[in-house]
């Protein structure tokens, strides 16, 4: 039923839209913006850049800047500094009216003295279209987001999901040029959210719309956007799509922040043609690729997702090519958390350090698994490792 | 209930008493206005002859009409004022001193009656304006219009925020998103702070008096002059009406609020 909503239409027709770009182009751009409060720079210097089509994740702690820089792109913040520009008119000063710009609000802001069809034809009704048109289109969004049968119900008779998809509808009826989702699944509970997640994912593709989301949970992040954008302290850390992020993070907060991972503070460093022999406090000397960057000048860790930490019980099981060129630690196990579909092993390493190995449960029986204080041999490949200056 | 039952013995006579120190005037002051005798303190049987009384007395009834005149009247202004400065002090941008009018606003509250009386006596005095209906108009008003500003004052603040700017989102400027959004829903607050400066304005004496001008009595005046005279049987009647009304209206207000609060709700998130 959803079929009928026909992509290429959702921009042609948008309220007040000038030409919308092809997937791929340059939609928004932001240049150097900046938002002081008072002595507080709550952003500070951010320029970026969304092409049409794209599912961009704002991520990061709270009080990192990313919900006052979601509020400039809706119009709610003016810019202290920089320029917004959407198809390339500067937006940075224009009120939220007069943006084809539509926002999902964290705690959904609907309104309690409207039905859910008239939540929805709200913004309809200020764009002065006709009214069989404002009919079609709510019923577009109402099946859209599979409210059928809820449309004369008031927001408070109404649950945490069900109130999410009103909000959505009502965002998406404008079919604005981009839409901002501050939190968008915050308050629903976690099943509900793993669910909606995936529905917004679909949308977005069906639609061909640009969804910008704000978001605290790096999952939620990794999930959906094809690129995320991590902040700290009101500056963009680092903007790459999630397996870069994940796989290649710039520095050691992003590398904490995003997922877990082992760190070994560096004491010294030896070029072995390509590769790097890094002497650590805890690990003892690990032989790590080379950095595709040439490391700075600052203090070096070496780090490894524990997931990509494998365990044995005598020697690392002998793989062609890598022999020779492997990192192995020998410990004890100190710590075991067992999480379902993973175990997450800590093992006290002989050099002092301590290295934690996430394990895939890939039997049913506990054959495979180790017990405490057992020795085992933790090991691990060059390339799996990266160096992070802090 | 078995709980409240357990603990009722002394809580029924608390209420009782309490109920009764508050009340036992009023309902002698009732049963009295139906007694047929002429003598106040003396029963002589059920009758409806002072309120007959009251209904053929043109000087009394004037009085009446010109209370209800000033009461709707300075109501409606003082709505319409107080509404405008709740707004200004909620949602306005932060200006220097907003924390000094917030707090100003709650000064006639508690300002002695006969302080604001005379002020006002003074200040149209000096302008030289004729007193009569409009002078105790503007007098009520000033005084009512701060209960009202603090009814929709405490609305406003309960109000989340974000409804205005999901209607500005959605295409509304902010004079048509305060119409359509906010308005609403504190239209009951409204409500409630026009019938609270209603019932204000429609039993004050003290500060009536002093602004008012010959001719233009309002009820509270009229009774008071009467009762120096000695009390007539017939002033029973008028109170007896006038408790009435105004039970009506308190009814009314209180509804208008629930209303509101329980709207209130249902804009906070889960």
């Amino acid at each position: 039923m959803t079929d009928e909503l026909p992509r290429t239409d959702a921009a042609a027709n948008a309220v007040g839209a000038d030409a919308y770009p092809a997937a791929g182009q340059p939609l928004l751009r932001i240049e150097g913006v900046a938002k002081t409060f008072g002595t507080f720079r709550a952003v500070d210097g951010v320029s970026l850049d969304i092409k049409a089509g794209e599912f961009f994740a704002l991520l990061g702690p709270s009080g990192c800047g990313k919900t006052t820089l979601l509020r400039m792109l809706a119009g709610f913040e003016a810019p202290d500094e920089g320029r917004i520009l959407l198809g390339g008119k500067d937006i940075a000063q224009a009120l939220p009216h007069e943006r084809p710009i539509n926002m999902m609000f964290q705690n959904y802001a609907l309104f309690p003295h409207l039905s859910v069809r008239d939540n929805i034809a709200f913004g309809l009704k200020r764009a002065r279209l006709a009214r069989a048109e404002i009919a079609t289109r709510v019923a577009e969004m109402v099946a859209l987001v599979k409210l059928e049968g809820l449309e004369k119900r008031k927001p408070d008779q109404l649950s945490g999901g069900q109130r999410q998809r009103v909000a959505l509808a009502r965002a998406l009826a404008r079919r604005p040029q981009l839409l901002l989702l501050d939190e968008p699944l915050a308050a629903l509970d976690k099943k509900l959210r793993e669910n909606t997640q995936g529905e917004l994912m679909e949308l977005q593709r069906r639609l061909g719309m640009t969804f910008i989301i704000v978001t605290h949970d790096q999952e939620e992040a990794m999930t959906m956007a094809s690129r995320i954008g991590v902040m700290k302290a009101g500056k963009l850390a680092q903007v790459a799509s999630p397996r870069e992020l994940y796989e290649a993070p710039r520095s050691r907060w992003i590398a904490e922040f995003v997922g877990d991972i082992n760190l070994f503070e560096a004491e010294s460093k030896l070029r072995d043609g390509h590769r790097l022999i890094i002497g650590t406090s805890g690990a003892g000397a690990l032989v790590v690729a080379e950095p595709r960057e040439p490391v700075g000048a600052g203090k070096l860790s070496v780090a490894i997702r524990p997931e990509k930490v494998k365990l044995s019980r005598r020697g690392p099981v002998s793989e062609a090519g890598h022999e020779t060129a492997l990192n192995r630690l020998d410990g004890v196990i100190a710590d075991i958390c067992y999480l379902g579909g993973t175990t997450t092993y800590k093992v006290k390493l002989d050099t002092g350090g301590m290295v934690q190995a996430s394990v895939a449960n890939s039997a049913r029986l506990d054959v495979d698994a180790y017990s405490l204080n057992q020795h085992v041999v933790a090991w691990f490949t060059p390339d799996d490792c990266v160096v992070l200056t802090s | 209930m078995h709980n409240i039952s357990r603990l009722s013995r002394f809580n029924i006579a608390s209420l009782a008493l309490g109920l009764a120190f508050l009340y036992l005037p009023i309902i002698i002051l009732v049963i009295y206005s139906f007694n047929a005798s002429r003598l106040v303190t003396v029963w002589g049987g059920w009758s409806l002859r002072w309120y007959h009384e009251f209904f053929n007395d043109r000087a009394m009834i004037e009085a009446a009409w010109m209370s209800v005149k000033v009461a709707v009247s300075s109501a409606t202004i003082a709505t319409l004022l107080g509404t405008l400065t709740a707004v200004a002090l909620s949602r306005g941008e932060r200006f220097r001193g907003r924390t000094l009018f917030s707090g100003m606003l709650y000064a006639p509250l508690v300002m002695p009656e006969v302080i604001t009386g005379l002020s006002l006596l003074l200040l149209f005095v000096a302008l030289n304006a004729e007193r009569g209906f409009w002078t105790v108009t503007i007098a009520h008003t000033t005084l009512t219009m701060c209960f009202v500003a603090v009814v929709v004052q405490s609305r406003l603040g309960s109000l989340d925020r974000s409804l205005e700017e999901a209607a500005m989102d959605l295409g509304c400027n902010p004079v048509r998103a305060f119409v359509a959004v906010t308005l609403p829903l504190i239209a009951p607050a409204i409500v409630a702070g026009w019938m609270l400066a209603f019932t204000l304005s429609l039993d004050d004496l003290v500060i009536a008096s002093f602004t008012t001008g010959p001719g233009s009595a309002t009820l509270p005046i009229r009774i008071y002059s009467e009762v120096r005279l000695g009390v007539k049987p017939e002033i029973n009647a008028i109170c007896t009406l006038v408790i009435g009304l105004i039970a009506v209206v308190i009814v009314i207000a209180s509804l208008a609020s629930k209303l509101s609060s329980s709207q209130g709700e249902s804009a906070a998130p889960l």
